[in-house]
């Protein structure tokens, strides 16, 4: 399996995604460089909406991942409730 | 009746549906002229889509957001004197390259997109490339306003424009833009989209940034990060691309495969002035350009070629000498520049000794054996107040413009320079490597013209036969921008404002 990565700024908004982020995927590896957040996972990793919602006390919207995205690898699959990254190999 | 509220993908499939329309009385083809002679075949656009499925209110509202964030910092930046807070005044020396080459460039991709935007047959991809011809005006908007505050306190900043069409090492990031976007649409976004953004880009936005953040460069991180944050988007553009055209016709295989072939080659040479920024110029070091390389490119690249493989493509044959030259790159770079520093619009120096100690944990089959020996002797020589700089100009590689330098590390024999030539219609033309001399001769017209800085200067069209003729030429401040940092101008106004003696 190869691995996706995503990357994001670290800041306080990241923090509640990144908190979602290991709730969801719990093999996940994360990686705290300077201003950077960098998450690691086997095969794929999922952002649920409702996870960061609730991390963050107030409804996300997927879409705004752009604000904090710095960098992702894999096969991008998203919806209103969703962003998943993937590799098929 | 209140309004259904639409969810992403009907937005979307909305937009792109009425954006588009039905050639009923012109010719389609005229309307897109280019679409044909790379060889291409779409036989259905509307099966490509863009997996953000970002409309344009989306786009304005996160843009906004992005720079509203953005100014926020450039001002806290400015109003506190954040120049003041980098680690070191060697560092500011990498921005100068940023800015001179690469910011430049970010205004050819504009450029490039707005053509592709405008030519691609496809409403989806059209939009996608739309998009970010703007991002990337952003980009070049948002370096300029971020570097104008080192503007006021050091050198070399001031004439970006004017030597980025000039200087000797200018003309690499600029003759790569210039070749890509003369190429046809489809080779300009495999070029530029997927090899460049999908493939490259997070060497330079990712562990540079990173690695500015590291040397307290508030300002620098915040803009590369925002302009990273619109790569993610252009990345996916890049990876869609390529799997569209991959599905749509198989015939397109091998002309994709050459792109490929060629445009991680000249990506990756282009990031030679990467490598030597990330190892030598941040005096804060976060990760070296070996440890970003096989992270960002032989891991993340590794798989994503794994995924492209049931398409029939395969990892470039370039990617074995690429893994064999990181353990040399950045060294031969920074040598380079070094001896040439004389003529460059940023300053150089010889890694200090802890610098030379980090250099050799990270680099044990390669730096003590044939990089130390060589800076310990120049800085020897500085010390005597004999610093060494070199006196002829150097030949320079017809395809990628860069001095030739290289070794023949293909070989294991890192200490041979690596020559290659060929001849075509009567004359002789040189290369740096086998991959340039096949890009050259795949095309040899588009290259046979190629401004290459060093024939120009000999040629007497760069404003005369001295270096201080040249350097007025390229409008540098020579005796303020050029040589070595110790003793320089930013040298003793750094001090002055640090307070150190």
């Amino acid at each position: 399996m190869s691995r996706v990565q995503i990357g994001l700024q670290d800041n306080d908004e990241s923090r509640y995604i990144v908190a979602a982020i290991e709730e969801d995927n719990p093999t996940a590896i994360v990686h705290y460089e300077p201003a950077l957040i960098r998450i690691e996972n086997e095969g794929h990793l999922q952002i649920n909406r409702e996870s960061v919602s609730e991390q963050m006390g107030m409804d996300w919207d997927v879409q705004s991942i752009h604000v904090n995205l710095v960098t992702l690898t894999g096969n991008i699959d998203e919806d209103d409730d969703y962003f998943r990254i993937e590799w098929a190999n | 009746m209140e309004a259904k509220k639409l969810n992403v993908k009907e937005k979307y499939r909305l937009l792109t549906r009425d954006l588009d329309w039905e050639f009923s009385y012109e010719d389609r083809k005229e309307a897109f002229p280019y679409e044909e002679f790379e060889g291409i075949k779409i036989t259905d656009w509307s099966k490509w889509e863009d997996p953000f499925r970002l409309t344009m209110d989306a786009y304005w509202k996160y843009q906004a957001e992005k720079e509203k964030k953005l100014y926020a910092i450039y001002d806290a930046f400015a109003q506190n004197n954040g120049h003041l807070n980098v680690s070191d005044a060697r560092y500011v020396n990498a921005l100068k390259i940023f800015l001179t080459a690469i910011s430049p460039a970010e205004y050819a991709a504009h450029n490039g997109f707005a053509f592709t935007g405008r030519q691609l047959g496809g409403i989806g991809a059209r939009i996608a490339a739309q998009m970010q011809s703007i991002d990337e005006l952003r980009h070049i908007q948002t370096q300029i306003h971020a570097m104008s505050h080192y503007n006021k306190h050091f050198e070399g900043f001031d004439e970006f424009s004017h030597m980025h069409d000039r200087v000797w090492y200018l003309s690499v990031p600029k003759s790569f833009f210039d070749d890509a976007r003369s190429s046809g649409p489809f080779e300009y976004i495999v070029a530029i989209s997927f090899a460049f953004e999908y493939v490259l880009t997070n060497l330079l936005f990712v562990p540079f940034m990173s690695g500015a953040a590291y040397n307290g460069d508030m300002a620098t991180v915040t803009f590369g990060f925002s302009a990273q944050s619109d790569e993610a988007r252009h990345m996916t553009l890049g990876l869609e691309i390529i799997k569209f055209l991959l599905e749509q016709h198989e015939d397109n295989v091998p002309i994709v495969q050459k792109w490929i072939d060629k445009w991680l080659w000249r990506g990756y040479r282009l990031l030679s002035v990467v490598a030597m920024m990330m190892d030598y110029m941040l005096p804060q070091k976060f990760m070296s350009w070996k440890e970003a390389w096989e992270l960002y490119f032989e891991d993340a690249g590794g798989a994503l070629f794994r995924d492209l493989e049931r398409y029939g493509i395969k990892m470039p044959a370039c990617a074995e000498l690429i893994a064999k030259e990181k353990d040399h790159l950045s060294h031969q770079t920074w040598w380079t520049f070094y001896t040439f520093g004389h003529a460059a619009a940023f300053h150089t120096w010889t890694p200090s000794a802890e610098e030379m100690d980090w250099l050799s944990e990270k680099y044990p089959d390669s730096f003590d054996k044939w990089y130390r020996p060589r800076f310990e002797m120049a800085a020897e020589l500085a010390e005597k107040g004999e610093r060494f700089y070199s006196e002829g100009l150097p030949q320079l590689c017809q395809t990628c413009q860069i001095p030739m330098f290289y070794t023949e590390c293909g070989d294991d024999r890192p200490d041979d320079t690596c020559y290659r030539s060929t001849h075509y219609q009567g004359e002789r033309f040189h290369f740096c490597s086998d991959h340039c001399k096949d890009i050259f001769e795949d095309e040899p017209e588009k290259y046979v013209h190629a401004w290459l800085p060093v024939h120009q200067i000999f040629q007497g069209n760069c404003g005369g036969a001295d270096l201080a003729d040249v350097m007025k030429y390229y409008k540098l401040n020579d005796g303020a921008v050029n040589a070595d940092y110790m003793g320089s101008s930013d040298e003793q106004r750094w001090k002055a404002l640090k307070g150190i003696a």
